[in-house]
């Protein structure tokens, strides 16, 4: 068997409420990053209460989340965090959300790798149909890295975001088993 | 017939090169954290998908794991240490104990590559034997395991274990359905064996 | 599309804590139901107890893991027995524990239309791509109405339960999704 973990650049690694909590907090003072992120509110977060929050959101080990912290591979640096989150298991569908808070790593095949290791987790490991994403229209270096990963244009929300006086709309990504496996074989 | 080979003096918890400890909640989270980062070992040792844990994750399942041993009374486990250097290197546990019944189901993994094919896993399952024939006088034990553990199921068979079910294409893993293999021991067997 | 909750004889339904409390606290005390039911000793609790356990079911609700439907006949409204189908997800199998406490009505196909209810929510609702079940050997009637449900026997554990100072196997059977579905005769699932 090969290490389902270990990508090209990075590896996925455990969450660690204490370390994890440091980094979002100094993530967070990027105001760049935090946008490119989520749909929320910009704001501010102390490592304490990133750290408690995310000890909470760890404390079980759910079938519906898999939550996986990023690392290099050659000297173990965090990068950011990945999660996988199984909303209906019936239809064995995903969301999967990437963050590289690092942002001297944007841009350099670092999230497309992380990516790469998460489908092959996401299809062979906890055997899904299919993984969903949103990406927003402001981001387009993280659309081409889905892309490159494997995953289509499934529709978009018009106008969901309303940023720097004007109105974005949020892209829904899609990638099917069948369409990996066929990835697979190519390579 | 137990008499003949063991007397009371008998060590439950020494083997050879290893021995059953308790846990240790100063190291063995970093040890088994690193463990978890193996895919191979989760998925070995595993059904459930594969997925790495801190050492803050691996001591709060400790703590529900003892919590669940006084409270259900129907467990035993043991990290199994190196007597060299005391060094954790796996586990073993007899679970879900039925009394009435006198049954129950053992889990046994070493858990860095380094420490595998070394017998390790061979003394821990004689001694796990032991302790559940020979103190806990269950009647028998049964070890589930997915038909691509093929060092499992040679050791299973090598301690004489039969197998008595094949539940067809119950996982999925890597794209493929496997089968699960459920082996059986039974004290007798387990006994006769010992005193050959 | 199918009706999944209503079959020849019976149809599915959720009850409140109090009615399971009640009808349990009546069907518990035939012992044969019990030892039939799990390997577990058969034992009589309160009424009290029983209304508190299911509570806290129904607090939890339906989890996706874990489904649990009631049985009534469709003739009389009667409340005969239940079913629970614990799931794994990730690996797409279903357990069934299904048992029918009121003893008037076992041998005449009110379990066999449970079964088929059962499957069909596990397989055409649930996506599952196979159901297992255990069984004890002391217990014929229930190996053939599986059987003809279309479970196949794939071993037994020898000896693992001991009843009535004799030991008995425990039989494990699982269908296939693709089993079932050639059982449909076509149909559309």
């Amino acid at each position: 068997m090969r290490d389902i973990y270990k990508g090209n650049l990075v590896r996925l690694s455990a969450m660690d409420a204490e370390e994890a909590g440091k980094a979002f907090a100094r993530w967070s003072r990027d105001s760049e990053f935090r946008r490119l992120l989520d749909s929320g509110i910009s704001s501010l977060t102390s490592s304490k209460a990133a750290q408690t929050w995310l000890e909470k959101e760890l404390e079980e080990d759910s079938i519906r989340q898999y939550w996986f912290s990023i690392r290099k591979l050659d000297d173990n640096q965090l990068l950011g965090d990945i999660d996988l989150n199984v909303y209906n298991w019936s239809a064995r569908d995903a969301f999967v959300g990437l963050g590289i808070g690092e942002r001297e790593f944007w841009g350099r095949g670092y999230g497309t790798d992380v990516m790469r290791v998460l489908l092959r987790y996401a299809f062979t490991e906890v055997n899904l149909h299919r993984v969903t994403l949103t990406v927003f229209e402001y981001n387009p270096r993280a659309i081409r890295s889905y892309e490159k990963a494997g995953f289509r244009h499934e529709g978009r929300m018009r106008g969901a975001l309303n940023k720097e006086g004007r109105r974005w709309d949020i892209l829904v990504m899609g990638i099917l088993r069948e369409e990996w496996m066929q990835q697979q074989e190519g390579e | 017939m137990e008499q003949t080979m063991f007397d009371i003096q008998t060590q439950l918890f020494e083997g050879r090169d290893i021995r059953f400890g308790s846990i240790d909640y100063e190291k063995d989270p970093q040890v088994e954290s690193r463990w978890t980062h193996d895919s191979d070992f989760v998925r070995l040792y595993d059904i459930e998908p594969a997925r790495p844990m801190s050492p803050a994750m691996v001591k709060k399942r400790y703590e529900k794991l003892e919590k669940e041993i006084e409270e259900a009374k129907n467990l035993f486990y043991f990290a199994i240490r190196a007597r060299e250097d005391d060094r954790l290197i796996g586990k073993a546990l007899i679970n879900r104990i039925e009394w009435s019944n006198g049954n129950g189901w053992i889990e046994l993994g070493i858990g860095s590559a380094d420490d595998r094919r070394k017998g390790y896993g061979a003394q821990a399952l004689q001694m796990l034997l032991r302790f559940a024939f020979a103190e806990l006088n269950l009647f028998r034990v049964t070890a589930r395991v997915p038909e691509y553990n093929e060092a499992a199921i040679a050791l299973l068979k090598k301690f004489g274990f039969t197998q008595e079910v094949r539940r067809r294409q119950a996982l999925e893993r890597d794209g493929r359905r496997w089968d699960l293999l459920v082996f059986g021991l039974l004290k007798d067997e387990w006994a006769n064996q010992a005193q050959a | 599309m199918r009706n999944l909750f209503r079959g020849e004889l019976v149809r599915l339904t959720a009850e409140d804590p109090e009615v399971s409390a009640k009808i349990e606290v009546h069907w518990q005390r035939d012992s044969e139901y019990r030892r039939f039911l799990d390997a577990e000793p058969a034992m009589v609790v309160s009424e009290k107890w029983l209304k508190d356990w299911f509570e806290k079911r129904t607090e939890e609700g339906f989890s996706p893991s874990r489904y649990v439907f009631s049985a009534r006949t469709l003739a009389e409204d009667k409340l005969i027995g239940f079913f629970s189908l614990w799931v794994d997800l990730v690996h797409r199998e279903a357990w069934v524990g299904i048992g029918i406490g009121e003893r008037e009505v076992w041998g005449k196909g009110y379990g066999t239309d449970m079964m088929k209810l059962c499957l069909q929510y596990a397989f055409s609702e649930l996506n599952m791509h196979r159901v297992s079940l255990g069984l004890m050997d002391y217990n014929p009637r229930a190996l053939r109405s599986y059987e003809k449900a279309g479970f196949r026997l794939e071993g037994r554990t020898r000896g693992d339960v001991q009843r009535a100072g004799r030991r008995h196997d425990s039989l494990w059977m699982g269908i296939l999704r693709e089993e079932w579905l050639a059982m449909q005769g076509g149909e559309k699932v």
